[in-house]
């Protein structure tokens, strides 16, 4: 397989709002990231060549690539949407640079937009992909709680011990977003807080699941030769992988649910791009698919963050803080940006980027000397995972 | 010889306490407890459940034909029977016919199998009822009704009770009926109902069956009928000449409640569950005018002991904590109906995907033997195309993996859903909801058989798919 390693930078990047945005639809709420993006790169509407979409839902979307390019009024160039779950924003990241990197394009959008407060339904609603029949009633919570339950039995923790294992992600993210004016829920929480909230889908409770919010967030991406001209700290695409677990990981027989192989392959692919050993000491700041907080656990653990098994001292011993040695979701992640599906990758980005650009929304939030960010979406039942790895220097 | 092979009894895992009934309604409570059927079942699925139970000694490619008996069919137009016959994955050229609108349709049901497996048009047949009546809220009936299956199997080889005669008798009356909008029974005015319904036609039917049959009271061991009320059997039985105390079944009205088309035939398994080499069984069934049978037990009923019929039902069971669940689950009280699923269910997608849908097959590659569910064209482990043998998995038990207890898409009478991924023995993995739980007592580990259910009513038809159940206890399951 090929490389693009240090190939391609983003020059800039927006993000709206993120939160109940009733009186915004998707395209407004495009503008806004788009618009965001144009001026932190210096361009505009007529220097897009391609544009690369990433949404999950039609119904309350649109079809294609017409919202966005309606509302931003794209024409005559390629509008692409792919809707590949929770990991569309970061697809349209990565189908971006790959358009880059071929020498087709100079200047290409990445958007990632999502209307989720539109389909009616507190949450993602049921269906997790294949059919109407065998998959009835099943929900994000509920595919996700799987997790938990096994987890907790295969590691030997009582109900208690393991929910205040994951609470203390929740607690941890709720403090980083308390420090994000872009955050859904700009709110601290604390551990009792958690374990006393109404279970969604046991051992999950309210506060171990991230929130549903609308949302959009936007990437300027050029060729890395080239991106000097448009600003002084652009941020270099380092490596990225993507994996998809074919016939879904239930259908395997002795699948163990507390570790999937496509977070393990896709972290593996990103890292051998990006030359990357040892992530928990060469990335300086993450930021993880935290839909619920066992699966930032989980993606700890299949990450090399921790080692198999170690989460918990992790956690514990505040190693995902912010001032810890590998702060994870330092802008309070899914759980307080809320999870507008296919705008969440670039969402994700968006804080990678300005970390590394040392220019974080609010200081006490930037983490110092950052020069290795990752960020990564998980989606489906779960299956489907992407990973981008970026730095602010070439090499 | 021709009679009754084999026998399985399906009772709903729910039981209502009369009292709670009576409670609801400030009104006198008929005592005991009644069967009531989940917000998933129906009286098809429950046809099924009961007609799996009698499968659990044989070879269902031996079954020449299924006939189907409700007063409450989920389909007004379209063959239940059908759809029973390819949930219990008999062969195709099967005969299938529904029997329904009346009391007597599970007697009906079994005069014809008799008479087809007599005639040689079939050697083996399935006779499956089920019902799940409604009774206009408040009234006996609501308290009396019962929701339950019981299933036959018909034929000629290892008989366990041959059916020597039969009488049916026709009398028009308009006692208890249903018009085709109605919801709930009705029922006439109560002495006239009792006199010239079931008492003329039953005394009738079972008085001309002992003449035709050259018998007397005395030679019955054990006189088999439904009973309208907790009194009106005995009183019957005791004016033929019958020891009520001895000679009769016990109508079961008290622990179970009267399930309608099945009860004569639930009944007969409840009886032949009792019943030794040699005895004789008067059952008949009341219906405008009846049906009634001599049956004799022979040497084969000693190896059908262990059967899931009534008794094991029985035993089995869970207490519905108010009267108002009851109300909602027979949809007499709306409850939000939950999100069952986002993309468009289809007619054509479920008739394609029937044989893993209906007949719960799954695919053990013939190259490395990895067992999955539903079919998978392509081997998951060692990617062998097209390679692989269907297996049926409805007659197998698994070992919960993991679970969780969903509180977002449930209905809203009944929020809770459990979604479990569980292992076969062959390692073939599920991942499907559980019902008739205590979602609270659900944990890694414990054993777990799949049950037939009505899913979603998606594309305008009712969806029908397995879910996993708690092992219910006692029997044999239709291993």
């Amino acid at each position: 397989m090929g490389s693009i390693k240090d190939s391609v930078a983003i020059i800039g990047m927006g993000c709206s709002k993120f939160g109940e945005r009733w009186n915004m639809g998707a395209g407004d709420l495009a503008i806004e990231s788009a618009y965001e993006a144009y001026e932190d790169a210096g361009i505009g509407l007529d220097d897009i060549e391609a544009c690369y979409v990433g949404q999950m839902y039609a119904s309350v979307n649109g079809i294609a690539g017409s919202t966005v390019a309606g509302a931003l009024k794209l024409s005559n160039i390629p509008v692409i949407r792919n809707e590949n779950w929770c990991t569309a924003g970061h697809i349209a990241l990565i189908e971006a640079a790959l358009a880059v990197a071929s020498g087709m394009y100079d200047v290409v959008m990445a958007i990632g937009v999502e209307k989720l407060k539109d389909t009616g339904y507190p949450g993602l609603g049921t269906g997790r992909g294949m059919s109407p029949v065998y998959e009835a009633r099943r929900t994000a919570p509920g595919s996700f709680g799987l997790i938990a339950t096994s987890y907790f039995k295969r590691y030997g923790f009582s109900m208690e011990q393991g929910k205040e294992i994951i609470g203390r992600i929740a607690v941890k993210n709720h403090r980083n977003g308390s420090m994000s004016p872009k955050a859904h829920f700009q709110n601290k929480i604390t551990l009792e807080t958690v374990l006393k909230a109404p279970i969604i889908a046991y051992p999950l409770g309210l506060f171990d699941c991230c929130g549903n919010s609308d949302g959009s967030a936007c990437a300027i991406l050029t060729r890395s030769d080239h991106a000097k001209k448009f600003r002084d700290d652009p941020i270099y695409i380092k490596g990225f992988g993507i994996s998809m677990d074919a016939g879904l990981p239930h259908m395997r027989p002795g699948f163990g649910w507390t570790s999937f192989e496509a977070l393990k392959n896709s972290s593996r692919k990103a890292y051998e791009m990006a030359g990357i050993k040892n992530p928990r000491e060469e990335i300086d700041v993450a930021e993880v698919h935290d839909c619920f907080s066992i699966t930032e656990l989980a993606i700890y653990e299949d990450f090399g963050f921790s080692p198999r098994g170690g989460a918990r001292e992790d956690i514990e011993s505040g190693f995902f803080e912010l001032e810890g040695g590998l702060p994870v979701n330092s802008d309070g992640g899914l759980k307080c940006f809320g999870h507008p599906v296919g705008a969440s990758g670039l969402r994700m980005t968006y804080e990678v980027y300005k970390q590394l650009q040392e220019k974080a929304q609010l200081p006490e939030r930037q983490i110092k000397n950052a020069h290795r960010g990752l960020s990564h979406t998980f989606g489906g039942p779960p299956q489907l995972s992407a990973v981008g790895i970026f730095g602010n220097e070439k090499g | 010889m021709t009679g009754i092979t084999s026998f399985g009894a399906y009772i709903p895992v729910y039981r209502l306490s009369r009292d709670t009934i009576a409670n609801a309604w400030g009104r006198g409570s008929l005592k005991g407890e009644r069967s009531i059927a989940n917000s998933d079942e129906d009286s098809l699925t429950m046809a099924v459940d009961a007609g799996a139970n009698c499968l659990s000694r044989l070879d269902r490619n031996q079954i020449d034909g299924l006939y189907f008996a409700t007063t409450n069919a989920p389909y007004k137009e379209k063959l239940c029977a059908g759809v029973i016959a390819t949930a219990l994955d008999f062969r195709n050229d099967v005969a299938t016919a529904d029997f329904g609108n009346s009391l007597r349709a599970g007697t009906g049901a079994l005069r014809a199998a008799l008479d087809a497996v007599n005639a040689g048009s079939a050697g083996t047949i399935l006779v499956t009822a089920a019902d799940c009546r409604l009774a206009y809220p408040r009234s006996d009936q609501e308290q009396l009704f019962g929701d339950g299956a019981a299933s036959l199997i018909i034929g000629k080889e290892g008989v366990i009770a041959e059916v020597e005669n039969s009488l049916s008798i026709n009398k028009e009356i308009i006692d208890v009926w249903r018009n085709d909008n109605d919801r709930f029974v009705r029922v006439g005015e109560g002495r006239f109902v009792l006199t010239e319904g079931y008492m003329a036609s039953m005394k009738e039917v079972v008085s001309g069956l002992l003449k035709r049959a050259g018998k007397k009271s005395s030679d019955i061991g054990k006189l088999v009928i439904p009973s309208p009320d907790h009194r009106s059997s005995a009183s019957l039985a005791k004016g033929l000449g019958f020891d009520p105390e001895k000679q009769m079944q016990d109508p079961l009205l008290g622990s179970l409640g009267h399930c309608g088309a099945a009860h004569p035939l639930m009944l007969l398994i409840a009886a032949l569950e009792d019943a030794g080499p040699g005895d004789t069984i008067l059952m008949a069934s009341y219906g405008d005018g009846a049906d009634a049978f001599v049956l004799r037990v022979t040497q084969e009923i000693t190896k059908f002991r262990d059967i899931r019929g009534v008794k094991a039902n029985l035993e089995s069971r869970m207490a519905l904590s108010s009267y108002e669940k009851f109300l909602s689950f027979r949809g007499i009280v709306e409850a939000v109906s939950g999100e069952p699923f986002r993309l468009l269910p289809s007619a054509s997608n479920y008739w394609r995907d029937q044989e893993s849908i209906l007949r719960c097959y799954g695919s053990k590659c013939n190259k490395c033997g990895n067992c999955q569910f539903p079919v998978q064209r392509i081997c998951g482990k060692c990617h062998a195309k097209d390679d692989y043998e269907k297996i049926r998995y409805s007659d197998k038990e698994g070992k919960v993996f993991t679970f969780t207890r969903d509180q977002l898409a449930g209905r809203s009478d009944d929020p809770v859903v459990v979604q479990t991924v569980f292992d076969m023995e062959d390692g073939a993995r599920f991942y499907l909801m559980m019902t008739d739980c205590n979602p609270e007592e659900v944990a890694v580990g414990l054993p777990v058989e799949l049950t037939f259910r009505r899913i979603h009513e998606g594309a305008d038809f009712h969806n029908y798919f397995w879910k996993c159940r708690p092992l219910r206890k006692g029997g044999i399951h239709n291993g």
